[in-house]
């Protein structure tokens, strides 16, 4: 039921980030589709975040350019301080618009953009977090036929940003960190078209 | 409220450009449609008809929608590196060209302009520089002119200021008023501030150092070949173009115009395509001989 997921967006925020490493370690450099994460960072620390990735990671994380196309086996972490949009082109747009609920990144700007341009192609998932953001951004991509995700709020680090999707509406899945490494393996025989 | 779709944008570009003589068919797609939406949800409009039909008749209204969409918010000294590798690397190579022209190309509130100034202050070139400052936004050029911005955003400046090194305190250089800050009008006494549309406009000179940064990341890649011409048509070989960290000309054609000067900060040197090629044929030369 899940062949026709062409991308993997995760967002995540404060306690997501072992979870991220969790994943990153478990997929195989083989991994057929791109995947993208949106996470809050720290604003002025321009560098370190993608290498930690890149240790674990069998697939190159990078931080895009602005107008670069997404391909199979790469992993886009958003770049520290920029919104990044998804145009339907499938190529990056980055902005520096003012943060949208005290947050730049807004998660939500990543999903929605995501979910309109991939519409039942995407898989997106929300993590860990300690406020809204997100919730919003996920629902819109779900009204455009994305498969949702979220991790449980009982098994998240800090439950604010799952409950708070749980509030907007009710996901596909509520899953475990373990639970949400075996969906994104389910996906390794998928094919980016 | 319904999805917005391509068709939706397309109308409200169409109108825009009759009503207000600007293009935004040349603006990347997911931004624009961003703005869009966030000054519905600020308007509390639900109908987009309704919308168009307000763009198309009310002029002030339509007025103040161009100025939200193409107002950029920005910070002084962002990307200390940046600031950091102008000083250090690009000042000593044009510090001696009199005057010393520079160009903030979509300087929005000018932060930038003011965060230059400090640094041709710091390094004893402000008083031989000529510096000119655009935007397509006359409400943001106004507050660069006036230099005035709030407190709170002070904090970051600061920080950013720090880290670049700067060899004294930020605070000195402007008085605080209540929830505001006024930075020294010293700064700006050779600074011009001129209305231009990087889309449409065309600007005539020869300067040493251009900055546009993170205002690319908003046209489409066909606008952005044409801005990285202009430029090209406004520098000599040897000048320099600082763009945003995460912006790129690699895709131009125009992009065999500079060399890089400054791959991770995003600064590029203009050069005559002969000298390109030269340096290909040595970079050739020395690998044969090798």
């Amino acid at each position: 039921m899940f062949e026709d997921i062409r991308i993997v967006v995760i967002g995540g925020s404060a306690g997501s980030y072992n979870v991220v490493r969790k994943i990153l370690s478990s997929i195989s450099e083989t991994f057929p589709l791109p995947i993208i994460l949106c996470l809050h960072r720290l604003k002025d620390t321009r560098n370190g975040f993608v290498e930690s990735l890149n240790l674990v990671s069998k697939v190159p994380v990078i931080e895009p350019h602005d107008k670069d196309l997404l391909k199979a086996g790469f992993i886009y972490l958003n770049p520290s301080n920029y919104h990044m949009l998804i145009e339907p082109t499938r190529t990056v747009a980055l902005s520096t618009e003012s943060d949208i609920n005290y947050c730049r990144p807004s998660i939500d700007l990543t999903f929605e953009t995501a979910g309109y341009t991939f519409k039942n192609n995407m898989a997106g998932i929300i993590l860990s977090g300690a406020n809204s953001d997100g919730a919003k951004g996920i629902f819109s991509a779900f009204k455009n036929g994305a498969y949702t995700l979220v991790q449980d709020p009982s098994n998240a680090q800090f439950n604010t940003m799952p409950e708070e999707v749980l509030k907007h509406f009710k996901p596909h899945k509520i899953l475990s960190d373990e639970d949400i490494v075996g969906f994104i393996d389910s996906l390794k025989y998928n094919k980016y078209v | 409220m319904e999805e917005i779709g391509i068709k939706d944008m397309k109308k409200v570009i169409d109108v825009l450009s009759i009503s207000q003589g600007v293009n935004f068919n040349d603006y990347a797609f997911s931004s624009f449609k961003r703005r869009i939406i966030r000054f519905l949800d600020l308007n509390k409009i639900r109908d987009l008809n309704e919308f168009t039909e307000l763009i198309r008749t009310d002029n002030a209204y339509a007025e103040n929608l161009v100025k939200e969409i193409t107002v950029n918010v920005t910070e002084m000294f962002r990307d200390p590196n940046f600031w950091i590798a102008i000083r250090d690397n690009v000042l000593p190579k044009i510090r001696n060209n009199s005057p010393l022209n520079i160009w903030h190309a979509a300087c929005s509130s000018g932060e930038e302009v003011y965060s230059m100034a400090i640094l041709l202050h710091e390094a004893g070139l402000l008083e031989n520089s000529r510096i000119v400052a655009t935007d397509l936004n006359k409400s943001v050029l106004n507050i660069a002119e006036k230099g005035i911005y709030s407190l709170k955003s002070q904090g970051t400046n600061q920080r950013n200021y720090l880290e670049f090194g700067g060899k004294g305190n930020l605070s000195d250089w402007y008085v605080v008023n209540g929830n505001t800050v006024q930075y020294d009008r010293k700064l700006i006494n050779n600074v011009e501030f001129r209305c231009h549309n990087l889309a449409g406009g065309e600007m005539k000179d020869n300067f040493d150092l251009i900055l546009c940064r993170n205002v690319l990341i908003y046209f489409n890649s066909e606008l952005q070949e044409k801005v990285i011409q202009d430029f090209s048509r406004n520098m000599s070989q040897g000048s320099f173009l600082g763009i945003g960290s995460k912006e790129s000309i690699v895709w131009c054609r125009a992009s065999k115009l500079f060399e890089e000067e400054s791959p991770i900060d995003k600064i590029y040197r203009r050069i005559n395509e002969k000298e390109k090629l030269n340096y290909f044929n040595l970079q050739e030369n020395t690998h044969c001989k090798l």
